[in-house]
């Protein structure tokens, strides 16, 4: 049996003799972050424990706290239970599991390792994607008495989703199964059968026992039929993330430019692929301008050459625009740009995704608003026989991943997330609640986002709105069914005809009798309505008009979308304020009776929501006015219309 | 192929954040404890907006009862970065006298919770830097590196956001904050490299040195303010000076210090290394609330 309680690590013996030669080693030491992951008893915990015991990572006193719990509430009789290091928070004690990503550090001879501690409920799939989006290495851990589970292949395939490259298949608890050669050689035949189905194509496999130690730091005696690598030793010769990206042409994204008086001007940022030079070329995106790099400047002194992974700031020989967004790029290999995307999504929100609503899409350091369409398809993790395969949906929920394709209002500097993680993978955020709701890795560019251009044209907005002596402007009213909105948009449009004012009433009923005839009042269709009438509206302000629409449009989401389409200032929120009870006892169209009786459904304020305005620039109350005061009222509000 | 150190990646992730912060927060500022973390923490800002000075200020959150050398190297150093220096104190903490030796727990509730609430608060900061690390606690260790507070300067820990890749989402609400720990992936023995290889001056109490000390309840304490101390105490301690150094600084009567001999950086990490009690075992807030002291405090808002 493997030593169970004497460190491994040759460490201590040169520290207390020469901590000089110490500190130079520790100073050149490489860094690696891997994960772990595994079903709930597959002894994660419990490895990460020995690891951190090994290499020396454990102080007497928590060492002594250890003992003393494991008495009270560990898994392992009188034995040390490792696991009891390593699971942090109260609720997870209690239930002896692991819920969220945990990070822990250990030290050998080679390597700083960071491990993030994934948990192995399949609801936490979005804990385990975090883990790996920063890992060079995955740990995928099997109970040797069960076997490949369902778990595991959920788990391998994400690892491999997130572009984990490494993989390695730590067989534990072979002490549990008498050191068999047997089981070890049927379980890595069965995980080599179906690592080929969902396309890892390589992967390095470990009898171990965490919890006796067997093949983590020396090879075990008990294992005589395996020659090793151990998975120390694994761990510290794999190729890391970082030196793979150095090699690639060089780009980055621009944080902050920095801007201390007028003689200097730099451009910081982290360089995500590459290497830069002073005197290089280099391209600065979406602009497509070139400059030479005339300085890398660090506090510690101005550097000569720069690579991936060093947050360094550039200064340039000429005056071009840039700033936080763009990329800086070798000038003859530049990145991408466009504005539609095929794209996979790992949802991470209780709140599924609303298709066509706007989000935040976060990517390096460039951050725009995206819609998302119907899912293509949810790739299938759950079913223990076709992990991989494909399934319709209308949705994604949470944990869901789906294929999507996606839209951002301005054009984004991309690269694949399979040549670049940096410029492929982004976030996106819901922007009411400013969640992060969904990761996602973009595949390509759609065709028509590349094909399709902007127009210039010489007769401007500015031109037609002079001609009609006015501002356009989007009159949005808003509010429940029977609220007055109709009446009350058809009273202020009166007035300005009056006034001599180019106008155009976009009405709900009528634009569902012919643009939006095709929706139908389901939330995804509620929000095309929406995102239409908003496109239309923007038309027609483009054209001069001042335009009034009269939409239930219940959501805050998408009146923001449309505020965010029109110039600042010319977007009026018109809040018709009337109680559920006053419009439902008016009933104009007999909707609520209806409603009321489930003949018809989604119906806003029965079983829809409505979200009312947090802050409309105007508010009018329909049980305290008439429609003809209320219309005066948004009148004297708008005054004066030049 | 190049490989940077360890060192080097951390360094540069921890920029990136802080560049990241001013970028997108209206109102950051750096919370400074003068500590050995502060102190890599400040020379990383310095790094990372060089030639600018960090365009936010430090904020000290005083109890009123720390070392004196804390307080020199506190001024020189917000003098020499050129940053703005806050220095606040609960204003309802010193009306009512809080010490270290009659309240206990009130003593780090008032002065450093409360009181750190109120700082921000009162200055409308957005984001807060923190020098807090993973490896020193375990409910630390799963902390965001963005963490959101709520209005109420909440912390909960079953509904953190996720955080991959390093895109870090730092759109909140109005009155809602964040705190932002950039060293969070350091260890200890991390902080002592860095300080060593890039000259980063820290509290001379962390070196070994011939000192006044008392034994107080069976730890060894320093005697940096006798006169007060002996108000609190309601005696004057046998005072014997010692070798002694500081593995970590808080407030000098809550702050064990250690018999040493070690004078350079070198000999204070050996013995940092081959020492078997861990850091924060000189402190008393871990273990307030059994196994889950730290935890219960950050939802209440301590850092």
């Amino acid at each position: 049996m493997a030593d169970t309680n004497e460190p491994i690590y040759q460490t201590e013996a040169l520290i207390a003799e020469d901590i000089d030669a110490y500190l130079t080693q520790h100073e050149r030491k490489t860094m690696l972050r891997f994960i772990t992951c595994g079903s709930v008893d597959d002894g994660k915990s419990t490895l990460i424990g020995r690891l951190l015991y090994d290499s020396k990572m454990i102080f007497e006193d928590q060492l002594a706290a250890l003992e003393n719990d494991s008495r009270k509430v560990g898994t392992q009789g009188q034995e040390i239970d490792f696991a009891l290091l390593v699971d942090g928070l109260a609720a997870e004690r209690e239930q002896g599991i692991t819920i969220d990503v945990a990070y822990r550090f250990f030290n050998t001879e080679k390597r700083k390792f960071i491990v993030a501690d994934c948990p192995g409920h399949e609801q936490y799939t979005r804990n385990m994607v975090t883990g790996a989006s920063t890992a060079d290495l995955a740990v995928i851990l099997i109970d040797a008495r069960k076997g490949v589970l369902v778990q595991t292949r959920r788990h391998s395939y994400l690892c491999h989703l997130i572009g984990i490259r490494n993989i390695v298949l730590a067989v534990n608890k072979m002490d549990l199964v008498g050191y068999d050669q047997k089981v070890f050689d049927d379980i890595v035949a069965d995980y080599a059968a179906f690592a080929r189905s969902i396309g890892i194509e390589h992967f390095t496999a470990l009898p171990i026992s965490g919890f006796k130690g067997d093949n983590i730091t020396t090879l075990s005696d008990n294992t005589p039929w395996y020659k090793g690598p151990t998975l120390v030793e694994h761990l510290e010769t794999v190729e890391v993330l970082s030196s793979v990206d150095a090699d690639k042409p060089f780009r980055m994204p621009v944080q902050w430019v920095n801007r201390p008086n007028l003689d200097f001007r730099g451009f910081s940022g982290l360089i995500a692929t590459g290497r830069v030079r002073t005197g290089d070329t280099v391209r600065v995106l979406p602009s497509g301008k070139t400059s030479t790099v005339t300085r890398i400047v660090t506090l510690g002194g101005d550097l000569d050459e720069a690579v991936a992974g060093q947050s360094v700031t550039l200064c340039f020989a000429d005056e071009i625009d840039c700033s936080r967004g763009d990329v800086i790029a070798i000038a003859d290999n530049p990145p991408q740009t466009s504005d539609q995307f095929e794209a996979t999504l790992v949802w991470l929100n209780d709140d599924a995704l609303h298709v066509g609503r706007a989000y935040w899409l976060k990517l390096g350091t460039q951050t725009v608003s995206a819609t998302i369409q119907q899912p293509k398809y949810v790739v299938n993790v759950n079913d223990p026989s076709g992990v991989g395969s494909h399934l319709a949906a209308k949705t994604l929920d949470l944990n869901a991943i789906g294929v999507v394709e996606l839209a951002t209002d301005r054009p984004v500097v991309f690269e694949p997330y399979a040549d670049n993680r940096a410029l492929g993978g982004f976030i996106l955020i819901d922007k009411i609640t400013n969640a992060t709701v969904a990761a996602g890795m973009l595949h390509f560019s759609l065709r028509r986002a590349q094909n399709v251009h902007w127009q210039p044209t010489d007769i401007t907005r500015a031109d037609h709105a002079a001609l009609k002596n006015q501002t356009p402007r989007v009159l949005w009213f808003t509010g429940l069914s029977g609220a007055g909105k109709s009446t009350i948009a058809n009273e202020v449009e009166k007035r300005l005809n009056l006034m001599n004012r180019h106008t155009f009433l976009l009405d709900g009923d009528n634009v569902r009798h012919g643009l939006n005839k095709d929706l139908g009042f389901t939330e995804a269709d509620r929000i095309e309505n929406i995102r239409r009438v908003g496109e239309v509206a923007k038309l027609m302000a483009d054209a001069g008009l001042i335009v009034l629409t009269a939409f239930i449009s219940p959501f805050r989401a998408e009146r923001d979308m449309v505020r965010q389409m029109i110039p600042a200032g010319e977007f009026i929120e018109i809040y018709v304020d009337t109680p559920l009870a006053v419009a439902e006892q008016r009933d104009v169209k007999g909707l609520y009776k209806k409603a009321r009786a489930g003949e018809l459904k989604n119906f806003t304020g029965i079983d829809s929501p409505y979200e009312p305005p947090e802050a409309p620039e105007i508010r009018v109350n329909t049980a305290e006015m008439s429609a003809e005061e209320a219309a005066e009222h948004i009148i004297r509000q708008l005054l004066p219309l030049k | 192929m190049t490989s940077l150190t360890h060192l080097q990646r951390l360094e540069a992730e921890a920029i990136h954040i802080m560049r990241e912060v001013v970028a997108e927060a209206e109102r950051p500022v750096m919370l400074y404890s003068v500590g050995k973390d502060s102190a890599v923490m400040l020379h990383l800002a310095r790094k990372a907006f060089y030639p600018s000075p960090p365009p936010f200020p430090l904020l000290h959150v005083d109890t009123t009862w720390k070392f004196k050398a804390m307080y020199d190297l506190r001024d020189r150093m917000a003098k020499e970065s050129g940053m703005e220096l806050l220095v606040y104190q609960n204003p309802e903490a010193a009306e009512r006298g809080i010490n270290p030796f009659d309240h206990g727990a009130l003593h780090t509730d008032m002065w450093k919770t409360e009181g750190l609430k109120q700082a921000l608060d009162k200055y409308g900061f957005d984001a807060a830097f923190g020098g807090a690390r993973r490896d020193e606690e375990k409910s630390r260790a799963k902390e965001r590196i963005f963490s959101f507070r709520t209005a109420s300067h909440g912390w909960d820990p079953k509904n953190q956001r996720p955080e991959l890749w390093n895109l870090y989402n730092a759109r909140k609400n109005k009155g809602e904050s964040i705190r932002v720990f950039p060293i969070s992936n350091w260890t200890e023995l991390d902080i002592w490299q860095y300080i060593h290889l890039n000259d980063v001056p820290i509290v001379p109490l962390y070196f070994a040195e011939e000192r006044p000390t008392y034994i107080w309840e069976g730890q060894l304490f320093m005697a940096d303010d006798i006169d007060r101390l002996e108000q609190v105490l309601g005696a004057r301690p046998e005072i014997v000076n010692r070798s002694i150094r500081f593995r970590t600084l808080g407030c000098f009567p809550l702050t064990g210090a250690v018999e040493s001999t070690a004078k350079t950086l070198p000999e204070v990490i050996q013995e940092t290394l081959l020492t078997t009690t861990s850091e924060r075992q000189g402190r008393v807030i871990d273990k307030d609330a059994g196994g889950a002291g730290m935890e219960v405090k950050k939802q209440q808002g301590y850092f």
